[in-house]
């Protein structure tokens, strides 16, 4: 009895289609893509029911972590180079132009003006683990004031939002509310994330 | 794994022909880098974008004229620590009763109060040893409950004391 001989099958198949499929999708992504940017502070948002997109443009972010540090951010690189020489005039320090490079690619920091320059000088790596305190706020010696008074200054569209972690006191939340409301700013957002509405 | 298979051209004797060469290359290298790619953007992009509340807050700055509020309109709600909530109608001697923020709690007195008194007004005094997720809850409240005229106020010593008197 002769052998029956499998005919061996190419399993080789064609790949065109799933290539065209995986391309689309890498292209897909590659454009709506975004990149997180790096932040010194983790910041856990309460939820609520509302669903109002946060605009994505001209934002000026005011985080307070856990601890109750403030920390500032501004969105675009522009505004943050102003901002810092507005900033260096007004408290007599002098940046350096590498500094102010530097201060342009930071999006969030929470230091004093004074320790700003220290941050400033250190490499990504070593920023990251610094844990910042946050910027003064108390009523004496109020930098945020001043920050966000500039802020605007430099980029008058600015939109303000306050981003806070839900278990810190409301006292912080309060001073920063104040803050902004010696300043006429009386309309602003607060971010939170999502929540299914109750119905 | 790239090679190129060269199929055709089987037939042998008659005319001599160019050797056809196919033009299927191996793509399985290609896939997998689009797929490696794909993973990394998926994992790095951020899709939800952070959703905002819109806050007025009353101006204080200039002293515009304030209308007096009506004691039979207003709602005082008072936030508590341990995420109590303390709320009371009227302003002079107020009963004060205790919730929470449950869906059966603040919820149920707001929507309760909204029927029964016209032209609501609710005062919102956080205290400061609140938590800042009290105040986006009690916020979220008057959306959910469809409170059209609510403010946050600062707390006085009085509030305080009333609270304590429970």
């Amino acid at each position: 009895m002769p052998k029956i001989k499998v005919p061996r099958k190419s399993i080789s198949l064609d790949m065109t289609a799933m290539c065209d499929m995986a391309f689309l999708l890498l292209t897909f992504f590659m454009l709506t893509t975004k990149f997180k940017a790096q932040e010194p502070i983790a910041v856990d948002m309460p939820s609520s029911v509302s669903e109002i997109k946060l605009p994505d443009k001209d934002m000026l972010t005011i985080s307070v972590d856990k601890k109750g540090g403030v920390f500032f951010g501004v969105d675009d690189q522009n505004t943050r180079r102003l901002l810092l020489e507005k900033m260096a005039q007004k408290y007599n320090i002098s940046f350096t132009p590498s500094e102010i490079q530097e201060f342009s690619l930071i999006p969030t920091f929470g230091a004093s003006v004074a320790s700003l320059k220290g941050i400033l000088n250190l490499n990504n790596v070593d920023r990251g683990k610094l844990v910042q305190p946050g910027i003064p706020t108390d009523s004496v010696h109020n930098e945020l004031k001043d920050w966000v008074m500039l802020a605007r200054l430099s980029n008058p569209r600015l939109r303000i939002a306050v981003k806070g972690d839900r278990d810190v006191d409301y006292d912080v939340v309060k001073n920063v509310i104040a803050t902004l409301q010696e300043q006429n700013i009386n309309k602003f957002n607060l971010i939170t994330s999502l929540e299914a509405k109750p119905q | 794994m790239a090679e190129v298979n060269t199929g055709g051209g089987g037939k042998k004797g008659g005319k001599k022909r160019a050797k056809k060469v196919s033009t299927k290359i191996d793509m399985t290298p290609m896939v997998d880098l689009a797929f490696l790619l794909i993973t990394f953007f998926m994992l790095t992009t951020t899709f939800s974008k952070p959703q905002t509340m819109e806050v007025n807050m009353p101006d204080r700055t200039e002293n515009n004229e304030q209308q007096p509020l009506k004691e039979s309109k207003a709602l005082t709600i008072i936030l508590g620590e341990d995420n109590k909530v303390y709320y009371f109608t009227g302003l002079t001697e107020p009963k004060v009763e205790v919730t929470d923020y449950s869906a059966q709690g603040i919820r149920q007195v707001l929507l309760q109060k909204n029927k029964q008194i016209k032209d609501m007004v609710v005062l919102i005094k956080p205290m400061n040893t609140s938590r800042y997720k009290n105040m986006v809850d009690i916020l979220d409240e008057m959306h959910i409950t469809n409170t059209k005229r609510y403010a946050i106020v600062d707390i006085t010593p009085k509030d305080i004391d009333l609270t304590k008197s429970i």
